[in-house]
């Protein structure tokens, strides 16, 4: 919003200002020092004076700002000036047409009740700033000599402040001592980024060696550190010393204000950046504004209205001159002269009269429309966030409508663009099967272990459902209401940064839920597995009993534990013991001697083991796709000596040696939980939980984690304390994660490496096929790729575990340009990414592992339902395409019968030529099967790419392109190829006519990239949805952003306009409350265009009869009151609650939502057709008066009184026609507007005889309620006004009904004969669907006796007619088949109505047409029609056309990208496609 | 933009902070759930009307059977009034006020006179209101509605001597505030009227007009004043104001009863109501029944005696003299009968065609959903 920016401009400024005071070398980094040297009272010679301090204010105006601030804001928008404008305008005498005073009034009402709001939220904004700011926190004071209490405000840069548990971080803070002894303070971010996982924050290195407290007053050293900037993922500087040495700082160092202090008892730091400068202020975005289909429609239309104002005005002024050119010279005695007594010349009275019209027919522009629809809007946000079906009992949310101004898009959507993992998925990782050494555990233990919590879960769902209460969170709480205190002790302040209420959310539900159902966390091992792993950890312990060597042991057996071992410390889990959760597991197992050593020489001199190890457990999703392992800052003082050191280190550390480190006295130690298997892992992506909780099964688990060290418990052997030398973190770019350890059994530098099989694969050594381990190597890989493609097969994730064993040499070689890489400060970045790739090579493969990702309840019924209602869903996924296409298939989002176009193409030429041929393919096969000439038409026009709409209008041009069955799966490297600039136009066309498309392997720019080029070259409306970092970009491009409220932080939150617990509350987000919406304020905003086009035309007539003077016979009050209150609550209530038809219907007849996508509600010419209603009902309503009162001695307002109200009964009683549903709430607003004109009338004519001048209607309402023929006229002027309307509604309700009105009719029925004409439904739906009045003739059963069933066109019958639907409605030439088609089912299923209990439509509804078993029975035409064209083997139940270009080959035996069990033949792998 | 991101968020702060109070106090979250009632879910219980040829036929009966009675009704009463109109103006060499009308403007002194004879066909019972008419007469205009001063005419002593500005420019002359001022009251009509009824035999009796009781009680007791509640000398009081341009005389001469006098005079409080069209009437005097025997105006000749002072001629005027009897829905019109029988007509054979609309199509559109 323009005031959100100007809030950041305002900073900007300030800052600016700053910034110029200061001295130009200031102007790139910002020095704080210490503020305990300066004495406050003297803060002139403060070098810190200049920084903000923390006191914020983030109220925009001040008591005296207020007035002129707000209204310049106001008046930033158009219509508010155009008002303002008129009414000014009004103080001209010679133009004026009201009481200047008066004529401000509704302007003035407006504004003001805008600025109420304003000066309302601004207050509040103030009362919370006030309260932030009068937070306690302990800062060091100079007099006292120790820590005192301060308020927040109090806080300067560079004050010392002490934090404890707990404790919100007041400022960004430098972290200079802890009472951790690793040097860590736990921060956690969750107010930030949703993320509830610990993050590490280290203390200043330099301050490492302190022992003794940290004492500010000796503290000298100067702090240089950038400008404040937003990014929160980026903190350089460095601390000079007084000895002028200088240590680097990173974000590692930096405590950023709105964080909590966790699981740290006390910490010190020094205030760097505070209030408005702090990183997290600067990082507080609010919503976008976004503006609707709608609103941009109404758009247009208003300046239509201001065109027709200019027309009439211009005709009453032509027409004015006209009737003063009529009498000449001789002026009659009712013309008056001008003030002056001058006579006025024609044009300047022409010119005067057409200002006076602009006032007069003022309100045909709808001062009131903007305010009402604003109104209007805040109910229908309220409403959604009322409804129990979106409320989620699990995790406690609801939806939530960040953007309180588009819920109409909602009913307006074409595409919807989805992420998978975690949108359409519940980002619950489940281990379900892995492969070790070439060997599959199927684990089928598991499996059935896995589908038994389905079982549960519905169960407890139905429970739930009847219930009403909430069994699991009870549990919850009671188990831990401790930490539940200490939270919300701990959120109670923290407004400033991000949505709390969002952030407090999110914690809990990752807390209760995330990554660790019991789902997840039990794994039951497979048996087989199982004895190997007990096999071979005894084995170990017997060598280790017998001092052998590690490399004795089989390699199967090896790389079995390597397995385990890779699987439990190559994350970056953190552990933490589940009575106190927010505690890491915090025992530290001594090394001896010889380790000790090499582990101090690690600390000190590489500090960046710390930093990227601890960066990857820390740095957060904040920016997943940012490089997370590479992002270090420290640039270590000493390289070189760290080599020399290296050199000459001798590593004694033996075989022996290692294993007497691990004395049997440690498996003898009690543990220090009892409860050791209660670990709780906290992951920061649920599959590496999935995977140590699965090594755990194997008793294999994870005991501590450590900056430094994991400690890993095996069987048999005990507790194992790795070194952790480094962390590779992972990225998007690499895909994989490695860490680099000293295996104390083997004491090697070992590295694990776990990534996608993709990379990996890729990565391993290629065995030298000579001996016989090399050929054993072989098949291992062969057959793990087998296993991973079967994986992909099932729609698991897989995995790839790989290890390397450096030699030491080896290891201080990469060691060395690790470093050099790490203190490089120019291309940090791409140094560090090098020496990844350098260490990942030649790697060995462990094995493979395959996680579920469960499809979330409700998943394909709901893309099923959206589907039918004409929405056309595409996925796009960062996963690889096998498990992507699976996914696919088991959400519905493909067909087994429908095709499938696969693009995977190596180069931009192949993706060219692949289009091409696809595009051949889709015309060649379409043209063929269909005998409809539309759609011969069609395909000729196709080759021309007519893609682009020739109006904005999307549903003219929808219907020239078909969406037949087909589905497209293309891959992120096609799809780069393809949206580029020449072939995005192909591509477009291409997917716009499959069915479903289905994008892999794509990154997040490219998924923001798809969903602008079919936005704006499709001109249609998009939705996104999805739930994490990667997907914001769509999000934020897409009309309508959605977001998953679920586990994988919260950014795609921050980002969306809506945000929803799960996936399938978007159907009825949609179909219900998009559509209400859609139609409720389309219907509200042609209303409020017919009602002031209505009451403007009647005074535009009475110009006739007035010598176009611009007199008006309706009270100037009465005018401009009108809208403002006696019309005014009625449209309100009806554009909040009016229901055209009932969300059962909506849900179960998704068909209905097409209604809002062809914008049927508020097309253009419904704009015109109330213009012209409202120019006929104004006729009447000034013309049977202006007869009944004909030649007689009424007075002027006399006259217009009745008018006036006749004019509200119309408007009222037109409304009443137009509302569908009556609730109580429309009657009393009718009342209550009829009772308030009247009493406002007789207060308002009894109240003064002098005063309101000109208009002097003293007693006027009273004698015209004496009079009968007051009462005749309004009994028949109404009527005969709304007669036509009424007459259409009526003929239109019998003759064409709009699906809307089928709709409403179903709702009539009693509830089970309704049930039973659902389950027909479809039938007439779709033929209603069709050409008009065809749909009555659904029912002569002789149709369907004339014809054959089961043509090829009935594949693609349902999806073909809707889509053709659009924007032809009638016109549509329908095969001749079509109708017959379906009626033959209909003999069939009108048999089978039964009631049915479940609710989904999906249900009730078997799939129109295709499904019906006359289909599964016989094969499918256009399969055959298929083999006929591609001569391609008939092969499994379903099809699927591969085009696949691949020149790659070597070592990927099969794993080119086709979908497993349709494997187009190998020797088709040409360059070419099979076609 | 912080700002708009909290207005969203402190509501649920502050249910969510509770939420967790409460969770750490008695050990039970609230839940967000929203609350289950009607109105929240938007089940309120509705009236769903759904306009169909079947269920908006009644109405379309109802409305063809009840206006066409009411229509007939009003025709007939309509019918009852009635109505006689002389127009003289003067514009036809024939007409006896020709030379009036010729050589007169508003700046003659001379009042010309001229009597306009005529037959009543019927004679008139009860009360016979006499209006004079005026047509092309823009008295709506939107300059002269607004050309007066309500205040002085409600007796305002200070708006006298100070006419508003809204009277310009008729709001002085010579010095002198202008009482009335402003266009209406400079324009007002100042023909007189006489009525002569011509016995058989030949006698002419003038027929006694009631010159009070014509303009709405408010308007006399409440809305128009004269100034000095209290001194009934009506000259003192106007004293230092002048006369209109166009009058004759000035305003505390327009009546010599005391009563019908200055701003309170009937005829120009009538004349002060502007009218709503072009051409209007307005009541000029009533005459009242004076026995149940004879009829206010029997049948026969009449002559009507003009003081032709009111030019119309610049603006193509007429001038007309109406007599009227009245019923208890004003004057004669028959337009309102006449609407009543066309729309009640109307609605009937709309009614009549969607009749055979819902049976030829309504039916089975219903038949087929639910014959399913």
């Amino acid at each position: 919003m323009a005031r959100d920016g100007e809030d950041t401009g305002m900073a900007k400024a300030s800052k600016a200002k700053r910034q110029r005071k200061k001295k130009p070398k200031e102007n790139k980094t910002r020095t704080v020092h210490a503020n305990i040297h300066y004495d406050n009272a003297k803060g002139e010679e403060n070098p810190n004076r200049h920084y903000a301090s923390n006191k914020i204010k983030t109220t925009k105006y001040t008591v005296l700002s207020f007035l002129p601030k707000n209204l310049f804001e106001q008046f930033h928008r158009f219509a508010n000036v155009y008002f303002v404008f008129i009414a000014l305008l009004n103080f001209v005498p010679v133009v004026n047409a009201f009481q200047p005073e008066l004529a401000l009034a509704p302007v003035v009402f407006i504004l003001s009740v805008t600025a109420i709001k304003d000066l309302w939220e601004d207050y509040r904004r103030h009362r919370s700033d006030k309260e932030i700011n009068h937070m306690d926190c302990l800062v060091y004071s100079r007099e006292a000599k120790r820590y005192v209490e301060k308020y927040w405000k109090e806080l300067r840069v560079g004050d010392f402040i002490r934090l404890r548990c707990n404790e919100i971080l007041p400022a960004d803070i430098l972290l200079l001592t802890s009472s951790d002894p690793d040097h860590l303070c736990h921060i956690e971010t969750a107010t930030l980024d949703g993320e509830t996982n610990l993050k590490q924050r280290q203390i200043v290195r330099s301050f490492f060696d302190l022992d003794c407290d940290f004492d500010p007053l000796k503290f000298s050293s100067i702090i240089e550190c950038e400008k404040p900037n937003n990014d929160l993922n980026r903190f350089r500087g460095y601390i000079i010393h007084r000895n002028g040495r200088r240590d680097a700082l990173h974000k590692e160092n930096l405590l950023l204000r709105g964080c909590t202090v966790r699981n740290t008892e006390e910490a010190v730091g020094i205030v760097i950046y505070a209030g408005h400068e702090t990183k997290a202020m600067l990082n507080n975005n609010g919503p976008r504004y976004k503006r609707s289909k709608l609103e941009r429609q109404m758009n247009v239309d208003v300046f239509w209205c201001a065109f027709i104002l200019l027309v009439l005005c211009l005709f009453v002024a032509v027409g004015h001159g006209l009737w003063m050119f009529q009498y000449g010279d001789k002026r009659p005695v009712f013309d008056v002269l001008s003030p002056e007594g001058t006579d006025l010349s024609l044009v300047m009275s022409v010119i005067y009269l057409f200002l006076t019209m602009i006032i007069v027919f003022q309100v045909l522009i709808p001062i009131s429309l903007f305010v009402s629809i604003e109104i209007v809007k805040i109910c229908q946000v309220y409403f959604i966030h009322q409804d129990m079906d979106l409320y989620d009992e699990e995790t406690d949310s609801q939806l939530q409508c960040r953007a309180l101004n588009i819920t109409e898009d909602l009913g307006q959507m074409q595409y919807i663009f989805s992420d998978k993992t975690g949108t359409l998925t519940e980002n619950k990782m489940v281990f379900r099967r892995c492969t070790v050494a070439g060997v599959e555990y199927s684990h089928d233990a598991n499996a059935r272990r896995i589908a038994m919590y389905q079982e549960i879960d519905s169960e407890e769902e139905e429970f739930m459902s009847h219930g009403g209460t909430l069994p699991r969170r009870d549990s919850v709480t009671s188990h831990q209401s401790g930490r539940v205190v200490l939270r919300s002790h701990s959120t109670k302040s923290h407004r400033r940064t991000g949505s709390r209420a969002e952030a407090k959310r999110a914690s809990i539900l990752s807390k209760h839920t995330a990554f660790s159902s019991p789902m997840e966390k039990d794994v039951t091992p497979d048996p087989q597995l199982l004895d190997r792993v007990n096999e071979c950890s005894s084995q170990l312990d017997f060598m280790r009993f017998h001092h052998q060597s590690m490399s004795h042991l089989p390699s199967g057996l090896s790389d079995i534990i390597d397995f385990f071992i890779a699987l439990t410390i190559c994350n970056t889990v953190v552990v933490t013991s589940p009575n106190q959760p927010r505690h890491k597991v915090r025992t530290r197992f001594e090394l001896k001697s010889p380790v000790k050593t090499f582990e101090d020489f690690i600390k000190r001199f590489t500090p960046s083991r710390l930093t990227s190890g601890s960066n990857s457990s820390s740095s957060s999703s904040l920016n997943r796709s940012s490089n997370r392992g590479c992002s270090s800052l420290l640039s270590s003082p000493s390289t070189e000596s760290t080599l020399t050191k290296l050199n000459e280190e001798h590593l004694s550390g033996t075989l022996e040696q290692a294993f007497s480190a691990f004395s049997p006295q440690y498996d003898e130690k009690p543990p220090d939980h009892p409860e050791e298997g209660e670990l709780r892992y906290e992951a920061e992506s649920p599959d590496e939980a999935a995977l140590v909780y699965a090594a755990r099964a194997y008793k294999c688990s994870l005991v501590g984690r450590l900056p430094d060290q994991v400690t890993v418990e095996l069987p048999h052997l005990g507790k194992l304390t790795f070194e952790l030398l480094h962390t590779l973190g992972f990225d998007s770019t690499r895909k994989r994660m490695s860490v680099v350890v000293r295996h104390p059994l083997t004491d090697q530098i070992t590295v694990y490496t776990k990534g996608a099989d993709s990379v990996i694969m890729n990565l391993i050594k290629p065995p030298d096929t000579g001996n016989t381990k090399g050929k054993r190597q072989k098949k291992i890989f062969c057959r793990t790729q087998n296993y991973l493609n079967l994986y992909a097969a099932d729609g698991l994730r897989t995995l790839c575990i790989a290890k390397k064993t450096l030699s030491k040499e080896e290891y201080a070689r990469w060691l060395q340009r690790h470093l050099e890489a790490e203190t490089t400060i120019q291309g940090r970045e791409e140094l560090l990414f090098e020496s990844a790739l350098r260490l990942e090579t030649n790697l060995h493969l462990l094995g493979a592992t395959g996680v579920e990702d469960r499809l979330q309840d409700g998943v394909p019924e709901t893309i099923a339902t959206l589907r039918k209602a004409g929405l056309q869903i595409w996925v796009l996924t960062g996963d690889k395409q096998e498990t992507a296409v699976n996914i696919a298939y088991a959400c519905k989002l493909l067909d087994p019968d429908e095709e499938i176009i696969t693009l995977n193409a190596d180069s931009q030429e192949d993706c060219g030529v692949l289009l091409e041929e696809s595009l051949r393919y889709i015309q060649s096969k379409f043209l063929c099967n269909s005998r409809d000439p539309s759609t011969k038409t069609f395909l000729s026009n196709i080759a021309h790419f007519e893609i682009y709409p020739q109006s904005s209008l999307s549903s003219s041009q929808t219907a020239h392109f078909m969406v037949h069955r087909l589905g497209l799966v293309i891959d992120g490297r096609t799809l780069a190829y393809a949206l580029d600039k020449s072939l995005e136009d192909k591509f477009l066309a291409i997917a716009r006519s499959c069915r479903s498309v289905l994008c892999c392997r794509s990154t997040p720019l490219q998924k923001s990239m798809v969903v602008k080029l079919v936005r704006n070259k499709l001109k249609v409306m998009t939705l996104a949805i999805g739930d994490g970092a990667n997907d914001v970009s769509m999000i934020q491009v897409a009309d309508v952003g959605v977001g998953i409220s679920g586990q994988e932080g919260m950014q795609a939150v921050m980002a969306s306009d809506f945000a929803l617990p799960r996936f399938r509350y978007l159907q009825k987000l949609l179909l219900v409350h998009g559509h209400w919406c859609y139609s409720r304020l389309a219907n509200m905003i042609l209303y409020y265009f017919y009602k002031n086009a209505m009451l403007v035309t009647i005074v535009f007539w009475y110009q006739f009869y007035c010598g176009f003077s611009g007199s008006a016979m309706i009270d100037q009050w009465y005018l401009i009151f009108f809208n403002l209150m006696f019309s005014a609550f009625p449209q309100l209530i009806t554009g909040t609650l009016d229901k055209d038809v009932s969300q059962e219907t909506l849900q179960q007849l998704p068909q209905l939502y097409m209604s809002g996508q062809n914008s049927e509600e508020y097309k253009p010419y419904m704009f015109w057709m109330n213009m012209v209603d409202a120019f006929y009902q104004s006729l009447v309503c000034f013309f049977i008066p202006y007869f009944a009162y004909a030649d007689s001695d009424v007075d002027l307002f006399t006259w217009g009184t009745p008018i006036t109200t006749i004019a509200l009964f119309t408007i009222l009683m037109h409304l009443g026609i137009e509302t569908k549903t009556w609730t109580w709430m429309n009657w009393l607003s009718i009342a209550f507007s009829v009772a308030l004109f009247f009493t406002a009338a007789l207060f308002y004519n009894a109240s003064c005889p002098t005063c309101y001048s000109p208009s002097n209607s003293y007693w006027t309402i009273q004698r015209l309620l004496q009079d009968p023929l007051f009462y005749l006229l309004c009994a028949i002027t109404p009527m005969l006004a709304l007669l036509p309307r009424y007459f259409y509604r009526a003929c239109q309700g019998t003759l064409f009904p709009s699906v809307a009105q089928a709709g409403r009719q179903l709702d009539k029925l009693p509830s089970d004969t309704r049930r039973n004409v659902l389950g027909l439904s479809r039938f007439k739906m779709r033929s209603l669907l069709g050409a008009g009045p065809n749909f009555l003739s659904l029912s002569k059963p002789k149709v369907s006796q004339t014809t054959t069933p089961g043509s090829s066109q009935d594949k693609q019958s349902p999806m073909k007619q809707t889509r053709k639907e659009k924007g032809q409605k009638i016109q549509l030439v329908l095969p001749h088949s079509h109708a017959p088609s379906h009626a033959t089912h209909s003999p069939r299923l009108s048999g089978k109505p039964k009631p049915h209990s479940t609710k989904h439509s999906d249900e009730t509804l078997p799939p129109p047409g295709p499904s019906s078993p006359s289909q599964t029975a016989s094969p499918p035409l256009v399969k055959q029609m298929v083999s006929i064209h591609l001569n391609l083997p008939p092969d499994g139940a379903s099809q699927c056309v591969t085009y696949t270009q691949s020149s790659e080959g070597g070592l990927r035996c099969g794993r080119v990208a086709e979908p497993a069990h349709r494997t187009v033949p190998a020797a088709e792998r040409a360059p070419h496609t099979s076609l | 933009m912080m700002a708009s991101s909290y207005k969203d968020e402190d509501g649920h702060i502050t249910v969510s902070g509770s939420g967790a109070a409460a969770g750490a106090g008695g050990g039970s979250l609230r839940s967000k759930k929203p609350e289950n009632t009607a109105f929240k879910q938007q089940r309120l219980p509705a009236w769903q009307p759904i306009l169909t040829a079947g269920t908006v036929l009644p109405a379309f009966f109802i409305i063809g059977l009840m206006f066409i009675p009411i229509g007939i009704g009003l025709y007939v009463t309509s019918n009852n009034i009635k109505e006689f109109e002389v127009d003289y103006t003067g514009v036809e060499m024939s007409s006896p006020c020709f030379t009036c009308s010729q050589n007169f403007s508003w700046n003659s002194t001379k009042p010309c006179t001229c009597s306009v004879p005529f037959h009543l066909d019927q004679p008139y019972e009860s009360n016979v209101f006499m209006y004079y008419g005026l047509s092309n007469f823009y008295q709506n205009h939107r300059r002269y509605v607004k050309s007066r001063d309500d205040s002085q005419l409600n007796g305002n002593e200070e708006s006298l001597r100070k006419p508003s500005k809204e009277c310009e420019p008729y709001a002085k002359h010579n010095n002198k505030p202008i009482a009335p001022c402003g266009a209406i009251a400079n324009s007002m009509f100042n023909d007189s009227l006489e009525l002569i009824y011509i016995d058989p035999n030949g006698t002419k009796v003038q027929i006694p007009l009631t010159a009070t009781g014509i303009a709405w009680w408010t308007d006399k007791h409440v809305k128009f004043r004269n100034p000095g509640a209290e001194n009934t000398n009506l000259t003192v009081v106007f004293q230092g104001t002048t006369r209109p341009v166009n009058w004759r005389r000035p305003v505390f001469q327009l009546d010599s009863d005391p009563d019908n006098n200055g701003f309170i005079n009937e005829d120009f409080i009538v004349w002060m109501r502007t009218a709503a069209l072009p051409t209007f009437r307005k009541l000029y005097r009533i005459i009242q029944r004076r026995s149940n025997v004879h009829p206010t105006l029997p049948r026969g000749n009449y002559s009507l005696e003009v003081v032709y002072n009111y030019p119309v001629r610049s603006f193509e005027g007429r001038k007309r003299m109406i007599l009227s009897t009245i019923s208890w829905m004003g004057g004669k019109n028959p337009f309102l009968g006449i609407a009543y029988v066309s729309v009640g007509s109307v609605c009937f054979l709309l009614g009549v065609l969607l009749l055979i609309i819902h049976h030829k199509y309504g039916n089975r559109n219903n038949a087929a959903e639910i014959s399913h």
